[in-house]
């Protein structure tokens, strides 16, 4: 994959990871970001031309300042695809970047080609309610993140040195700086509404689960295929809520199967 | 020297094995541990302290405000102040303060305090903290990354209300009103004296700068910790080449005195640990979400208040710790005054707030505290800053012929 920076129209930085040819695919990270490994990505990019652009506040991106709410998320997902010159792109979103490509699937549904919704967060059922990642300590996330936490914990940790106190001063500003920004649509209740508008999304589309997703249950998946006409649900055994991390070669599978 | 009685009302019935069963003192604690019946008896015997504080001479009495915590009772100080305003007539009233951005509307702040204002004969002293993570965005939802810029309308919104003298139309990002019309007015004008209680936000520095507005560092790590801080306040205030006026800084310091060091060990070490080793025991988790602070405050490298570290070292403090750190200033009366003396010549406040009723210490124990330092050490601390002594900026102005509390209500037929 390469890398290549884009201005919006508003006026945000926007760092992409571009990579293959063929129909465009646009992916949205999750309040992670994108790691610096993600074979998923490049096992799409063999059959699509993935875009994976970096919200601001996450990696290089910046512009954290010009978006305070969801409308403004949902608009910058549309202005970043007007700026990268694709059209009518298969819009693929992991969790975070799942409620913004369901949000922007539901503002402008004829510019969606077919629309992959993973681990979305975005709905909220008070009878299971999502964990509050944002009072939890980064000791804590594996468990809750990854069917297999112990490999998910050196998942997460790859390549870091824990030694290196300014590296670790640097990651705890970074992490902060992204999930300051992921915040504006998640705290304190992950949940701006969506389902009030989830009626409108006409583009086909694929939700995909892990079964062992304890951030996100199935049953959310099972809500957003109740609430989006047509939706099918995929639920992948041995995977958590970072499914294409997790399984890759299963999730790149089923996405291409869907996708065609 | 100005010296606030202050009394953050802790709750001082929290079983021995707190820390084993519960994860945070503050935003999950399960409210079955509250008994409304005991709350009653100590809501009257907190107050009856703070007027007894008055009654001895203190310059203020403060309250403040915080939300599902054991150690303070008071999620709205307003009706504690509401109180103490009918029974007292001298003291300042400080309440540090109202979290402005967690009021929808603001104005109402600025209406409740103009009541207390008014009420009071003009001895407000308004607060208006950002208001702490675990109050702020944990119990009032605010996001995190938004509250300062909430918090910088409301205040906006606020001294325009006072200042104004017609009805005006406000459009802001999180309040719109189409009639703005504060109804009453503070005595105080422009404004009542405005402190801003800092954790360690670097751009507080600034805005307190911009506004002549009291910085006022309110910690409970004690008056050596507190000087990273203050020394950067001070550094910045003679950067924007403001005068170095000490009541431009206020500090909040545990004190406890007795008739000598090794009595005040004997009286106090226990309600002292309760609070540190107890009250303090909050869930890491709840104590930094990202955000909250700025890149430009965490590049800065200010430390929280409430670190992990720090959070961890509480529950095993020693009293031999807790003293020879000062994390609380405590002993006989010439101690207390000799540590007082480096605490305000240290920091350069000419405002202290003093903690002086600890975690679940009696009420005879408090009073006892109180009377000594009101007798034999606050007179010996008067004249630190003598040629500050007129600088009344960042103090009430009460009016002359303000009432006073009826003490016999006489019934007729």
């Amino acid at each position: 994959m390469n890398a290549r920076t884009v201005e919006t129209k508003r006026g945000a930085k926007v760092r992409v990871l571009e990579g293959g040819r063929g129909k465009p695919l646009v992916f949205l990270h999750g309040a992670g970001g994108l790691f610096g490994e993600n074979p998923f990505l490049d096992r799409l990019a063999e059959r699509y031309h993935v875009l994976a652009p970096e919200l601001p506040g996450y990696g290089e991106s910046r512009g954290e300042e010009l978006l305070d709410d969801m409308l403004d998320f949902a608009l910058h997902g549309w202005d970043v695809v007007a700026a990268l010159g694709v059209e009518r792109p298969h819009l693929v979103g992991h969790s975070m970047g799942g409620m913004i490509a369901a949000e922007m699937a539901a503002l402008c549904p004829s510019d969606v080609d077919k629309l992959v919704l993973v681990s979305s967060t975005g709905l909220w059922l008070p009878e299971q309610p999502i964990p509050d990642l944002f009072a939890m300590l980064p000791f804590e996330y594996a468990r809750l993140l990854f069917h297999d936490p112990e490999k998910g914990a050196a998942l997460l940790t790859e390549g870091f040195d824990f030694s290196n106190l300014d590296a670790l001063a640097d990651f705890y500003i970074a992490n902060s700086r992204r999930m300051a920004m992921a915040a504006k649509i998640l705290f304190p209740i992950p949940n701006r509404r969506l389902s009030k508008r989830l009626y409108r999304v006409t583009a086909e589309t694929l939700l995909v689960w892990g079964k062992s997703d304890r951030l996100t249950p199935p049953v959310y998946g099972e809500r957003f295929r109740d609430a989006i006409a047509g939706a099918r649900l995929v639920v992948l055994d041995e995977a958590g809520h970072m499914v294409p991390y997790e399984q890759p070669e299963m999730f790149v599978s089923v996405v291409g199967g869907f996708l065609g | 020297m100005y010296f606030t009685w202050f009394n953050l009302m802790p709750w001082p019935y929290l079983p021995d094995d707190f820390r084993e069963r519960h994860r945070s003192i503050w935003v999950d604690i399960p409210n079955t541990l509250y008994d409304p019946r005991k709350g009653h008896h100590l809501y009257h015997r907190y107050m009856n302290q703070l007027e007894y504080a008055e009654a001895l001479g203190f310059d203020g009495i403060g309250v403040n405000e915080h939300h599902q915590n054991g150690y303070g009772l008071m999620p709205s100080p307003n009706v504690i102040a509401g109180g103490l305003v009918r029974r007292t007539s001298r003291a300042a009233i400080c309440v540090i303060g109202n979290s402005i951005a967690l009021y929808n509307p603001p104005i109402r702040v600025a209406e409740e305090f103009a009541m207390l204002d008014v009420l009071s004969g003009g001895r407000l002293i308004a607060g208006f903290p950002v208001g702490t993570p675990m109050d702020t965005n944990f119990c009032y939802g605010q996001i995190p990354s938004l509250t300062r810029d909430k918090y910088a309308e409301a205040h906006e919104l606020i001294r325009k209300a006072w200042a104004s003298d017609e009805p005006f139309a406000f459009d802001g990002k999180y309040t719109q009103l189409r009639y703005v019309n504060c109804w009453p007015k503070p005595i105080q004008q422009p404004h009542p004296p405005i402190y801003i209680p800092g954790g360690g936000s670097i751009e507080t520095w600034d805005f307190c700068i911009d506004n002549d507005y009291n910085y006022s560092y309110l910690s409970f790590t004690g008056y050596k910790r507190g000087k990273l801080l203050m020394d950067g306040y001070w550094e910045q205030v003679a950067k924007r080449a403001k005068d170095e006026s000490p009541h431009r800084g206020a500090f909040a310091q545990t004190v406890c005195v007795a008739d000598t060091d090794a009595e005040a060990e004997r009286l106090y070490a226990e309600h002292v640990k309760y609070f540190y080793n107890r009250c303090l025991h909050i869930y890491p988790g709840f104590a930094d979400p990202p955000g909250y602070r700025t890149i430009k405050t965490l590049k800065y490298g200010a430390i929280s208040n409430l670190t992990e570290d720090a959070l961890a070292k509480f529950p095993s403090l020693t009293w031999k710790e807790l003293v020879d750190d000062r994390y609380v200033i405590a002993g006989s009366p010439e101690t207390v005054r000799q540590q007082m003396e480096e605490l305000v010549k240290g920091l350069h406040v000419g405002h202290v707030f003093c903690l002086m009723h600890v975690g679940d210490m009696t009420d005879e124990k408090a009073r006892h505290s109180t009377r000594l330092f009101a007798e034999k050490v606050m007179p010996r601390l008067r004249d630190v800053w003598p040629e500050w002594k007129h600088d009344t900026r960042w103090w009430i102005h009460p009016m002359e012929d303000r009432l006073q509390p009826e003490k016999h209500l006489e019934v007729t037929r």
